[in-house]
Parts: structure tokens; sequence; C-alpha cells
């Protein structure tokens, strides 16, 4: 066990080259949402599946003498229930109090906060930037997980502050689930990586819709050997992503502003090329172009895949329904479409031979000595540090 | 020459995200309410810490402390657990009501109408 509450507080919090100073109370508005989130999920959330069996569900087949026929459906239903709209509220007043706290410590310091990040960047021919780079549609409609601004606002010079709000609120959004690095998944692809393959070292290894770099970063450190080439839109995340890395002392990744749709590089560059937590933050259209090129830049043999959270084939109707909250509540309207799409077709749609496909399940890796032992607990419908990876080998 | 303007900062912390709020109630003004209560509940959960690390670096003996160090107070694995049982007990005490219609959903033999166990009553 142990010695540490779950979760753990603010000021084990993982330190590194752009990190924001914070004051007592900033730590403490964490501390307080790590709790209210960690509460919702684990007292509050188990009430709706209740009421739904209970009164919602019988309610809707008295109403139209059949079940339910699909998440949309349960939707609808439980929109009217006063225990889901609770919850809901409470959940959204939580987001958007995680959003207020982050954007004040980031906001009030930024010019400072930019400059340790430019310090850092300086120079370095492994950001390499381009203004000319359009922002895709489906990220400029919306702020996904209600981020005011998202990705892609620069509030000054060299802004690296989309990126490092977006840093710091992770812990207080997952109560820590991701770790104190917020690598959590990093770290699993990276034990993935080495069980599934121990005797793959790849020379080069193509990341997309890299965000702060929280997962690449942990790859990196993972295959010290490779070479990484992490491309995003958003010229604040890629600013902050090199700067978080090089003061972590992780050199052997190039941080590159391109649109994964259209990446600048030649055909056949790649040994590995993967995205994670990132083809649900896209389009419908993108995805397909996104697959394209994945196929365009594995070598033959090479491997891709793609960490997700579940698919909803399979899944009860009302867990997708509680899964999809967060595409119609938290802003990531693209997330209900891709856990719905058939992905092996995808991926053949792409140029992929769909024997060389394959799923397969990650869980985050925490550390122990502040986490615990791992414990398959509390499901939070779309943030649990358990995901989905599918592939497929060229 | 035009002065550039400071950022007002404060101002930008409470922007909008980009796409339309969902409300959950059936009055958006229980959901105002709602929001405003737990932006309230979070001040007082963080001024009820301030004062828990204030006590603890008096406990040390040590009355000579400045508002710097408060700041750089982190607590050891014991005085954390101690906070975090606070806050458990905290929430657990501003959302009661919630726990309360769960449990009431959870046990309906426990939740039967008074008037009804009046009216019981009457008659044996
Ligand atoms: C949720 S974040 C990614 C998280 C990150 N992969 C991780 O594991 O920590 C999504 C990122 O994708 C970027 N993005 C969105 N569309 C993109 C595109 N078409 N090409 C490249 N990057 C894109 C956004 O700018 C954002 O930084």
């Amino acid at each position: 066990m142990s010695a540490w509450p779950t979760p753990p507080p603010y000021s084990l919090v993982g330190k590194h080259g752009v990190s924001p100073d914070f004051t007592h109370d900033e730590r403490a508005r964490f501390n307080f949402l790590a709790q209210l989130n960690t509460h919702l999920a684990a007292q509050v959330v188990p009430g709706n599946a209740r009421a739904y069996e209970t009164r919602v569900k019988p309610a809707f087949e008295a109403e139209h003498g059949r079940a339910p026929v699909d998440r949309h459906e349960v939707r609808k239903a439980m929109l009217r229930d006063s225990y889901f709209q609770t919850w809901s509220a409470l959940r959204r007043s939580s987001m958007e109090l995680r959003q207020q706290n982050g954007r004040e410590v980031v906001l009030r310091q930024l010019d400072k906060l930019n400059a340790k990040a430019a310090a850092l960047n300086h120079q370095s021919p492994q950001l390499k930037l381009n203004p000319d780079v359009a922002i895709p549609a489906y990220i400029r409609k919306v702020d996904f997980h209600c981020m005011p601004g998202g990705y892609t606002t620069e509030l000054a010079a060299d802004d690296v502050s989309a990126a490092a709000n977006y840093d710091i609120g992770v812990f207080a959004t997952t109560g820590g689930g991701l770790g104190c690095f917020n690598d959590g998944a990093g770290l699993a692809v990276a034990q993935w990586m080495r069980s599934r393959y121990p005797d793959f070292n790849p020379k080069r290894i193509l990341d997309m819709g890299t965000g702060a770099g929280h997962t690449v970063t942990a790859i990196a450190q993972a295959f010290p050997d490779s070479e990484i080439i992490s491309v995003d839109v958003a010229a604040p995340m890629l600013r902050f992503a090199h700067a978080r890395a090089k003061s972590l002392g992780v050199n052997n990744i190039t941080f590159m502003q391109a649109n994964a749709e259209n990446v600048p590089l030649p055909d056949a560059d790649f040994d590995v090329v993967l995205t994670t937590i990132f083809l649900h933050e896209t389009s419908n259209l993108a995805i397909r172009r996104i697959m394209a090129e994945t196929h365009r830049l594995l070598k033959p043999g090479g491997l891709s895949f793609h960490l997700e959270q579940p698919q909803y084939a399979g899944l009860p109707l009302f867990e997708q329904f509680m899964r999809d909250w967060d595409a119609l509540y938290n802003n990531e309207p693209f997330w209900t479409r891709m856990h719905e799409m058939d992905i092996e077709q995808l991926m053949a749609d792409a140029g992929f031979q769909r024997d060389k496909m394959f799923q397969d399940k990650a869980e985050g890796i925490l550390d122990e000595t502040i986490f615990g032992k791992p414990k398959s607990d509390v499901e939070d419908f779309g943030r649990k540090a358990a995901w989905h990876l599918f592939g497929v080998h060229k | 020459m035009m002065e550039k303007k400071p950022l007002d900062w404060i101002a930008l912390t409470g922007a909008k995200p980009l796409g339309k709020r969902p409300y959950f109630f059936d009055d958006p003004a229980v959901e105002r309410v709602l929001a405003v209560t737990m932006a309230v509940a979070q001040e007082v959960a963080v001024l009820r810490e301030r004062l828990d690390t204030i006590e603890r670096l008096l406990e040390k003996g040590n009355a000579d402390f400045s508002r710097a160090d408060i700041d750089a107070y982190a607590p050891d694995p014991a005085a954390a657990t101690e906070r975090a049982e606070w806050s458990r007990m905290y929430i657990a005490r501003v959302l009661r009501i919630v726990q309360q219609e769960l449990e009431a959903l959870n046990t309906p033999e426990n939740n039967v109408d008074i008037a009804a166990i009046a009216d019981e009553l009457g008659r044996i």
C-alpha cells in the first residue's frame, strides 16, 4: 500500500521546465477538484444506472411498448431524469471550474511562462514550426473539452498557454489517474510494445496529434535509440511539448507543425506510426485521410497502432450512452461517431490487410509508491486510464 | 504610438468555450445556482486548506513564517491523508442530498411516502 491518499495531493505533480509557479490556493483548488471528481465517479455516477434500471427504462417501456433500441433513445429518456440532470450539471460545472483554475495559474504569469519555454526552444533544430499550416475546421468550430481558445489560440508571441493549461489540469480531472507526469498512457504503450515485440527496436517512430507531449515523451524515454517525429497542427502545443521534453532530458523527438492528414514527409519513412488519445478529436473525412497517411508513411513490415477508449460495438446501450457524455456535454463532438466506426473497415479502406490487423487493451501505468497497486475500480465512462489499442502491420 | 494594453487576465480566465453550453435542469436558473454554489464550495475548501496549512506551520513551533512559506508548503503523507479525509467529509456534506436520493433509489422499501405511513398508522 502507498502511504499517500487517493487522489494524492497536487504538490506531488511532477515539475518540468515549463511548469508554472503555483500559489498555495491554486494547488488547493486542484486538490478540491481532484476530490470532487473522485467523489462524482465513485459515489454519484453509479446512481445513473440505478435510475435507469428502476425508473427510466420502465417508464420508456410503458410508453413505447419496447426497450430503447440505441444509446440516443437512452439519452433522450435519461435527460428527463432528475438524478442524471444533477450529476451532469455537477460534472459540467466541475469541468468549468477546472478550466478557470488552470487559466488563472497560467495567464497571470503568461509572459514568464512563455519566456521559460522560449529559452528552452531557442534555435532548436528539433522544433519545426510552420505558420502556413492551416487549422482544420474541426478544431476551429469547437473548443475541445471546454478549453476556451482550444489548442491553437495565441495570446502573445511564443505562446504556450493552451498547452500549459492542458498540462496542469489533467491531474485534477482524472484524480491523478495518469500519474504525476500525466504519462501513464505513454508508459502503458511502451510496456505493451516491449512485451508484444520484445526484440523490436524501431529506428523511426511517428506520433501524430502529439498535444502537450505527455505520451510521446514517455515512449521516447523507453526507446532512447529511436528517432521520433511528433506532429501537431497547434504551435502552442508543440512549443510546450518540445520545451517540456528538453527539460526532462529527452532529446530524441523532433516536434513538427503539420496536419496529420497531409504530413510533408516521404513514403515508407517510419517503422512505427502511432496516435494516442487523438483520433476522436478529428472528423469523419479527416480520420480517413489520417489512416491513408499512416499507410503511406509506414515502411513495409512496419507497425501502426492507435490508443483510444473502447469502441461502442458490443457494449450495453447504457454504457454507450454514459460514454457519450463527454462527446455531447464536454465538447468532444466527434467522439460519438468515432466510437461507432468499424475501425477494421477504416484501416482496410486505407490499404491495410485485414489478416494483419489486431485489437488489444492497455491499462495506465502509475508510480506505485504514490498511487499504490493498480486496482480495476470505478468506471468513469470514458475517463478511466484503460484503453483500447487497435492497429495493423503493413 | 499606441500603448499595448496589458491582458486582462482575470477576465480571460472565465472565457466561454466555443460551442453551446448544455443546461441539464428544466429551469436554467437552477443550473446557474448550482454552478455558483459549486464555485463557492471550492473556495470554502481552499480557505480550509489554507487554514490547515497555517495551523501545521504553527505546530512546528515557528510563528515567524511568511506567505511564501504557506505557498511552499507540501504535506507529508500523514498530513495529506488527514487533509484528504477532511475533503471527503466536506464533499459528502455538500452533496448529501444527492447521496440520499441515491439511497432512496437503492432501498425503495425504506422510502415510503409519509402520508401513506400516516394512513397506515391510523389503521393499525
Ligand atoms: C487530445 S490532444 C492529444 C493527446 C496526446 N496525443 C497525448 O497522448 O497526450 C489532441 C491534439 O491533436 C492535435 N490535432 C488535432 N487535429 C490535428 C491534425 N489534423 N493534425 C495534427 N494534429 C492535430 C491538437 O492540436 C491537439 O494538440
